[in-house]
């Protein structure tokens, strides 16, 4: 198992925001967390990827207890986040913005550029004189460059154009195929079901179903996800 | 070539031309100008380093330019009546050799960079500003009252120290060892912003959680920065002591903080060369507009506060282009 979250919660503050979260991912294996708006899925991939603190429950990674770890330690046992909002670093170069947390690894500068030739392009353009799409594929090359064990990606086609979000579900059905576990956070149903294997779904800070994609009938989809 | 690049090389060679002219007219008074420009725009670039790409506003790098001042002057004391220039925690003859003073200048600041940094960048905005400024104000405040190297009233260096194969107590001479010294700290500069390191750096100053959340943890990052920003100003400050011939209590003031920090800001927040310019305009308006009245600073004010509302970055912003900061 690679990651393997128990009964975990969390606060902001005073105000308790998750109550039990389970979630597992294996090696290879690409896990979708669900849920509708204000359920506690980006708190949840904070809380896993030490941005907010655990209260309690478990977080192992690799085997190892990760909950209370602070977020770089957490990155470089090989979780790699890809925040929502596409947070690149404004004011450095495409190619800084990528070298700079590189870890040895398969991932290398030219592997990046292969998935999205675009940025080999917008080399040495500074990175908030992207388009939207074009940071989006930065921020997904900039975890990459980390080479983690898990990809995370936290609403990674929101507010996008649709060809742009095609170009990444593409990349991301690569990465897939390279083996690359990922974690995913996503409202498109329809591509969210072709690509991931297993699917969590959270309501309320707690995680009510559990189970592969294929089991998410029409039903269910109507009563957890409203769709 | 970047139009910052052409503006920065004009001004590298402007300097060192200017100086030779004046060199060969026998003006030794604009050779010291010049000199003076070269040596506070080093202080400039050292500051820059933690303020401009590091996004660390410390108001207290007078500690390490005077830090720097005091260890030349001490030396030179020393040196002249041939005593121990320390006696704890080992014996350490005098000299007057500007490499061993530069070394024990460099180290001492690296070690009070350490400890200073260590503890202000635990905080942030105005709380960061105000502990480098205690930190700063209390070097001082003991400077002055410490009268074995002259309180209040300074430490006068009678003999320039020396360096292997420069003359020294030339002025040209001087000029081109501090004018070296000048291109060697940009260069060094220059590799490591453009280095991993760089980027991180930047990284930090424009969001350190992120930064964190893909493996990198800022503060040591951060903490490294400040580190070589304060050494590169307390070598600055001991070749401004050498330049005076004289130290006082001055260098280590806030004054001098707020100096260095307006070089920074007229030349270019995070531009390279930025800071000597700045300190170029600076002595010029101290020279000339001094000359004219003592209120020169009024003035000096004006060109700030124009810089800051029209200028976003500097002068090297205004005629070098705008880039990444602005």
């Amino acid at each position: 198992m690679l990651l393997d979250v128990k009964n975990l919660t969390s606060k902001y503050g005073a105000t308790q925001v998750l109550f039990g979260v389970d979630l597992c991912v294996e090696e290879g294996e690409i896990v979708a967390l669900m849920g509708r708006n204000g359920m506690g899925k980006s708190t949840s991939i904070r809380a896993i990827c030490g941005l907010n603190p655990v209260s309690s429950g478990h977080v192992a990674f690799g085997g190892s207890d990760i909950s209370q770890l602070p977020s770089h330690k957490c990155a470089q046992m090989g979780l790699g986040l890809v925040p929502e909002g596409r947070r690149c670093f404004p004011n450095l170069s495409v190619a800084e913005n990528l070298v700079a947390t590189a870890r040895t690894g398969p991932w290398t500068l030219q592997k990046i550029h292969g998935l999205f030739p675009i940025l080999e392009e917008r080399s040495t353009q500074m990175a908030n004189t992207l388009s939207g799409g074009e940071q989006q594929m930065l921020a997904i090359g900039r975890a990459l460059m980390t080479n983690p064990k898990l990809l995370i990606l936290d609403e990674a086609t929101e507010g996008l154009a649709p060809v742009i979000r095609d170009q990444i579900w593409a990349a991301l059905k690569t990465l897939k195929e390279q083996g690359q576990a990922i974690l995913l956070v996503d409202k498109s149903l329809r591509e969210v079901m072709s690509i991931a294997q297993r699917c969590t779904i959270l309501e309320k800070g707690q995680s009510v179903w559990t189970g592969p994609v294929d089991n998410l009938t029409p039903d269910l989809q109507q009563r957890f996800l409203g769709v | 070539m970047s139009r910052e690049s052409r503006v920065s090389l004009v001004v590298l060679v402007g300097l060192p031309v200017a100086a030779f002219i004046a060199h060969i007219s026998g003006e030794t008074y604009i050779i010291n100008l010049l000199t003076r420009m070269t040596v506070l725009g080093l202080a400039g670039i050292g500051l820059n380093f933690a303020l401009g790409y590091g996004g660390m506003v410390s108001f207290g790098h007078a500690a390490f330019f005077g830090l720097g001042a005091y260890v030349t002057g001490i030396a030179a004391f020393h040196a002249f009546d041939d005593s121990l220039f320390a006696t704890v925690p080992f014996e350490l003859a005098s000299t007057n050799q500007m490499l061993q003073i530069w070394l024990i200048a460099l180290l001492l600041a690296g070690l009070l960079a350490l400890l200073i940094g260590f503890i202000s960048l635990r905080t942030s905005g105005v709380y960061f500003i105000m502990i480098t400024l205690a930190f700063a104000q209390m070097l001082y405040y003991f400077a002055i009252s410490w009268p074995t190297y002259g309180g209040e009233d300074g430490l006068s260096i009678y003999l320039r120290n020396e360096f292997p194969g420069v003359q020294t107590d030339k002025a040209f001479s001087f000029f081109l060892l501090c004018f070296a010294i000048l291109l060697l700290v940009l260069l060094l500069c220059w590799r490591f912003v453009n280095a991993r390191f760089g980027a991180a750096l930047q990284g930090a100053r424009m969001n350190a959680l992120r930064l964190s959340s893909i493996g990198i943890a800022p503060f040591p990052v951060k903490l490294t920065a400040f580190v070589i920003s304060a050494m590169i100003v307390a070598l600055a400050g001991a070749l401004f002591a050498e330049l005076n011939g004289f130290v006082s209590p001055t260098s280590l003031s806030w004054h001098m903080s707020g100096e260095l920090i307006i070089f920074v800001i007229l030349g270019g927040v995070g531009r390279l060369v930025g800071p000597l310019i700045g300190a170029i305009v600076f002595v010029l308006l101290e020279t000339y507009l001094g000359g004219l009245t003592d209120r020169w600073q009024f003035f000096l004010g004006l060109i700030l506060l124009a810089t800051v509302l029209f200028a976003n970055g500097g002068i090297m912003g205004l005629i070098g282009g705008r880039t990444r900061h602005d």
